[in-house]
């Protein structure tokens, strides 16, 4: 990984927020379907956020970046999977109890306290991905502890909450979000800052999962399970980088993390140094170049480069398009020079900052979103460009500078935000949500939001509950992943097989499998190894009801010779799955030897003696048990069958 | 605030629980179960409608939970902080070129801050507090609020109607370009209705406004419905009392509904306002207003507005259903209502028992009219012989009158005359297009979902 950092020196920390999809047949405050994705539409709406008001008379930074970006917010309904509650026309119906049951399984497994009155808040959120602007969420539990590599992880709360909607697409003002998997129960289970290494997130996060899916009561997928991962080191703040999609990704997320904060942080010690100690302190002031650009040859600088890239992204006034006519925006950042170049992330620069900063809030999303004098283009003049440039805006050697273009408003607005990154900075890291890639690095979203836009959701009084119906769940809680794990590696499960078991539901079927009778390490092999098997075979082992395999189970206790012929029948029960067991057994003729079975063995030694095969003893047995088992496998005993074989052909093949 | 109480909505086991702990609402606590965990946070009153069992606390993460009171084995109190609450002013920029607009409250939270902690609405009102929220306001106009009274809606009665009355005549009077009022939505199809009567001939405009979605929340109606209503009452040339709330449910124009002709069809929507019958005057948006009606009347500074707030509310709607017995309508004379609005099936229809009921109501000097229960449509009373018995007992269709407009007219002509020819001449008489001659083809359009042709057009149209 690029860079490298020791990060107990460092002091990182990291916690987890793990977002898992319930399995419920209906979402979580009406009575939609859950789980029905689509990805058409049949009817559109338009809105917008407004920020309202804090305790204190402020605007929450967050609400008031999100209002400042000027978003048209637009959402698809499809009539199958949205009523007229997702599209914020009609109050929720009462929390779906099912998803506060499931939402108690978690806390049980994680041996969390229970609250005893469950209140469902609202967490704002005015990016658009809820149209009622905030989030109905409510903590179910606290207080909760994971087994963890020796130590112990404490689980900070469990809280079940409605699912968000998905993005389409967002260009410019205009953002426009699916409806299908907004109101979908969640469930959010959130760690103490308890993880010391990119390694420990990754196997925490697996972790967490199979806590989830131990349940038995979560959706399996894609998008089914997102976490949030907060990291921070020392002298640093939380970041929360926002929907990590799979465990496997952590660790280079975690690690640039750590990166960039310490390197703003030494950022920050070179700000002040240069005497940069509060907001008054950082100077950016701006003019318009539009002119100076008129004949450049980076043609999106040009009014025509511009009016060609709003036609071919097809970008309408009052929709994608904001306020004002084109404009080609230079700002002097004073005493800043050398800043802009200041590594973060690895590979990527404090300009990159201001990059995402200005892509979120002002809106201008036009690759390279800026310019400026520490990594100016290559071109043929462009020295005397960027010359132009400086002396327009009266630029002294210290000074350095960034360039923005597009509707004037949106400049203005990217110039402003320039500014308030730099006073960002001059605190070290701010409180970020980030957005993670694939490559390890992360880009702005939002401020992080702080406790001031959580408040009581008025529409939904609370949920008593009660120490019986806790106690209910209880009973019939299933294992937890790790005493699973302990009790299977004691059978000399292999742990990959272990994992597979939790994590796809296999282990319910053991567990019922072993409570009718059959022996658990033949339980859990079946199940994780042979099914697995089976299923990659193409054989659709899925669609078989759990009663099937127990039938199954019972039957090889009572007739063990089935067993050798466990195959033919897991593939015949793929193909009949809804026919009892018994009924697909008789058609196969299995579980009984068949008459005169004995005799039909001399055919087979004479036939073992007519194919010319090599005929040392040991391989004519081999061959002769291959050809009789065809027809008797699960009829009778295999060693029965080979005793016999062995007289016949010793008494008939002395001369071999 | 000596008289507040500091364990306010608690009772039973919680209330003696904190008490015995010795703390109270707004404490900030360290509280202990009796399974060792530590809530840290703030006690928050508690809703006089939840149970006496449960403590809540707001936590330092912003989320709410409530804790049994009888599993909380220590407190310590580390702080208390009751919440003052007050909306940041900013002073509402005066300019002498815009028009002056005067807003009027009668309750509802047109806009409003949260208390975050309780969840408790708070109205933001004065002229200060609303360019706080809505800064949008001030290039407008210069907005001057006075809060005639503060109830909700569905407490509305006749006697507000009468200070409403007489405080927009004063506003006029005072020089005002436009009012607006601000109302809950539930009845203020009603309030429209009746300001209708009580004050005629004005000479600006006169808008209703409310929402749908309580302006607490980032996705309200308010702020909009308040941009709205305010450019209305400062710019258009509709002199009428409107309605100005969203047409559709999209953030993208109002629409001025007719005060007598306008009804709130859904509980929850945000076009939730239907001009029935006719078709709204009026769109307004960002870019100013588009006329859909050529038959209103204009505004007229010189035009001098009457104020003739009285009424009767000895009055009634009866709601027709199969089945209704006699006794109700003789239980209604009998307690002294001099008016009843019949709420008829189809054409405006009732079934024959009740007839000898209403005779004995009309010979008792009560007036007796009807409208129909489907809202579009005419009182035709002359189609069926049914129909022809009924005005033979002395029931007086209505025509295209809305069940709602009537009654609220009813109840203002009857405070002028009991005389049964001068009632009956006067409610069939429209003062402001509660009775049409016509009803346009497209004043009846509720498109039915599901047909192609209506996809087709939800698919290409904002919802």
């Amino acid at each position: 990984m690029a860079g490298s950092i020791d990060y107990r020196e460092a002091g990182l920390i990291a916690g987890l927020e793990v977002h898992q999809q319930l399995l419920t047949p209906n979402k979580m405050f009406c009575r939609c379907p859950a789980g029905l994705y689509t990805e058409t539409h049949d009817g559109e709406v338009l809105r917008h956020m407004r920020p309202t008001l804090s305790e204190l008379g402020e605007y929450d930074g967050t609400a008031l970046m999100e209002f400042k970006t000027k978003k048209n917010i637009v959402y698809l309904l499809h009539e199958d999977n949205v009523c007229t509650y997702e599209m914020d026309d009609t109050p929720p119906f009462l929390v779906n109890q099912q998803a506060v049951d499931i939402a108690i399984e978690q806390c049980l497994m994680l041996g969390c306290d229970i609250v005893d009155e469950v209140h469902i808040a609202r967490k704002q959120y005015l990016d658009g991905s809820i149209p009622t602007g905030f989030q109905r969420t409510a903590i179910v539990g606290v207080n909760g502890r994971l087994p963890f590599r020796g130590r112990t992880i404490s689980i900070t709360q469990v809280s079940v909450e409605e699912d968000s909607c998905r993005e389409v697409s967002d260009k410019g003002h205009l953002v426009v979000w699916r409806t299908d998997r907004l109101g979908m129960p969640l469930i959010e289970t959130v760690t103490g800052p308890d993880l010391l290494t990119p390694e420990e997130v990754e196997e925490a996060i697996l972790l967490v999962g199979r806590v989830c899916r131990s349940t038995g009561h979560v959706r399996v997928g894609i998008g089914a399970s997102r976490q949030d991962v907060n990291v921070s080191v020392r002298g640093g703040r939380r970041v929360e980088i926002k929907g990590v999609p799979k465990a496997s990704w952590a660790r280079r997320l975690v690690h640039g993390e750590a990166i960039r904060q310490v390197n703003l942080l030494k950022l920050k010690d070179e700000l002040i140094r240069r005497g940069f100690v509060d907001a008054r302190s950082i100077e950016v002031d701006s003019a318009d170049v539009t002119a100076l650009f008129t004949a450049s040859p980076l043609s999106f600088l040009t009014r025509e480069g511009w009016d060609r890239f709003v036609a071919g992204e097809k970008r309408r006034p009052g929709f994608e398009l904001g306020s004002g006519p084109f404009c080609v925006r230079a700002a002097r950042l004073k005493g800043l020079a050398g800043t802009l170049a200041w590594p973060t992330q690895p590979e990527l620069t404090f300009a990159h900052e201001l990059a995402g900063r200005i892509r979120v809030i002002a809106g201008l999303d036009q690759s390279p979103i800026l310019l400026h004098s520490e990594k100016w283009p290559d071109y043929s003049g462009w020295l005397a460009e960027l010359r132009k440039v400086r002396g327009r805006l009266r630029c002294g050697p210290d000074d350095a500078v960034v360039v923005v273009w597009g509707p004037d408003e949106d400049t203005r607005t990217a110039v402003a935000e320039i500014r308030l990154r730099y006073i960002d900075a001059v605190g070290g890291v701010p409180n970020e949500t980030r957005q993670p890639f694939e490559d390890g690095s992360t880009d702005f979203e939002r401020i992080l939001p702080g406790p001031d836009r959580m408040y009581p959701d008025t529409d939904s009084p609370p949920t008593r509950v009660t120490r019986e119906r806790v106690e209910g769940l209880r009973a019939s809680l299933p294992a937890r992943p790790w005493d699973r794990e302990a009790r299977w590696d004691a059978l000399g499960i292999p742990k990959n097989t272990a994992h597979f078991l939790i994590r796809r539901g296999g282990a319910t079927l053991v567990e019922k499998l072993v409570a009718a009778g059959a022996n658990e390490r033949d339980a859990g092999f079946f199940v994780g190894e042979k099914l697995k098997f089976l299923k990659r075979k193409g054989v659709p082992v899925e669609a078989v009801p759990h009663e099937r395999w127990v039938e199954m189970f019972r039957f090889f206790s009572q007739k063990p010779v089935l067993k050798e012929a466990w195959e033919r029948i897991a593939r015949e029960t793929g193909r009949r799955p809804l026919d009892p067991l018994e009924a697909t057994l008789s058609d196969l003729g299995l579980g009984d030897p068949p008459p005169a079975w004995r005799d039909s063995l001399l055919g087979v030694v004479a036939g073992a003696h007519t194919t010319g095969h090599d005929s040392s003893p040991g391989r004519l047995l081999r061959h002769a048990t291959g050809l009789a088992m065809r027809s008797l496998r699960g009829k009778v005993p295999a060693r029965d069958v080979i005793a016999i074989l062995e007289v016949l052909l010793s008494a008939t093949g002395g001369e071999a | 605030m000596s008289t507040v109480d500091p364990l306010k909505g608690y009772k039973g086991l919680a209330r003696e629980t904190l008490a015995r702990l010795g703390v109270r609402v707004w404490s900030e606590v360290e509280l202990t179960n009796d399974a060792g965990s530590v809530f840290t946070g703030v006690i928050l009153p508690r809703s006089e409608t939840f149970d006496d069992l449960h403590v809540v606390l707001k936590l330092k993460n912003g989320y709410n939970v409530g804790v049994h009171a009888s599993r909380i084995t220590g407190v310590v109190e580390t702080g208390y902080k009751e919440a003052v609450y007050k909306i940041p002013e900013k002073d509402f920029p005066a300019r002498p070129n815009l028009p002056k607009v005067t807003l009027l409250g009668t309750g509802g939270t047109i806009a409003s801050r949260l208390d975050y902690r309780t969840g408790a609405v708070i109205p933001a009102f004065s002229p200060g507090e609303l360019y706080g929220a809505v800064p949008e306001l001030a290039d407008i106009c210069n907005l001057t609020t006075k809060k005639i009274f503060g109830v909700f809606s569905e407490n509305m009665a006749m006697e507000n109607y009468v200070v409403l009355a007489r405080a927009i005549g004063d506003e006029i009077e005072a020089g005002a370009d436009g009012i607006v009022i601000g109302h809950g939505t539930d009845t203020m199809g009603h309030t429209a209705a009746i300001l209708s009567f009580m004050v005629q001939d004005t000479p600006v405009p006169i808008v209703l406004v409310g929402s749908q979605r309580s302006s607490d929340r980032p996705s309200s109606d308010a702020a909009l419905n308040l941009i709205h209503s305010v450019r209305a009452a400062a710019y258009c040339d509709i002199a009428e009392v409107m309605i100005c709330m969203f047409g559709p449910t999209s953030d993208r124009y109002g629409l001025l509904h007719r005060g007598t002709r306008c009804r709130k069809m859904h509980s929850s929507y945000r076009s939730t306002f239907r001009t029935i019958g006719d078709i709204p005057i009026a769109m307004v948006g960002r870019d100013g207003f588009t006329y859909l009606s050529r038959d209103f009347r204009k505004r007229d500074r010189s035009r001098k507005v009457q104020v003739d707030a009285v009424y009767d509310d000895r009055t009634t709607i009866l709601y027709y259903y199969p089945g209704m017995r006699p006794d109700l309508v003789d239980a209604l004379v009998e307690k002294g209502y001099r008016g009843i609005v019949i709420a008829g099936t189809g054409l405006g229809h009732i079934n024959k028992p009740l007839y000898p009921a209403i005779k004995r109501a009309v010979e008792a000097g009560v007036h007796v009219v009807m409208t129909v229960q489907t809202l579009w449509g005419f009182a035709q009373m002359y189609v069926y012989d049914t129909g022809r018995d009924l005005l033979d007992i002395g029931i007086v269709p209505l025509e295209n009158m809305l069940p709602e407009t009537a009654l609220m007219k009813l109840s203002w002509v009857l405070a002028h005359t009991d005389d049964r020819n001068e009632v009956m001449r006067m409610m069939r008489t429209p003062v402001s297009h509660e009775i049409t001659a016509r009803e346009p083809h497209n004043g009846y359009l509720i498109m039915q979902g599901g047909l192609p042709e209506t996809q087709e057009w939800i698919r290409g149209h904002w919802k």
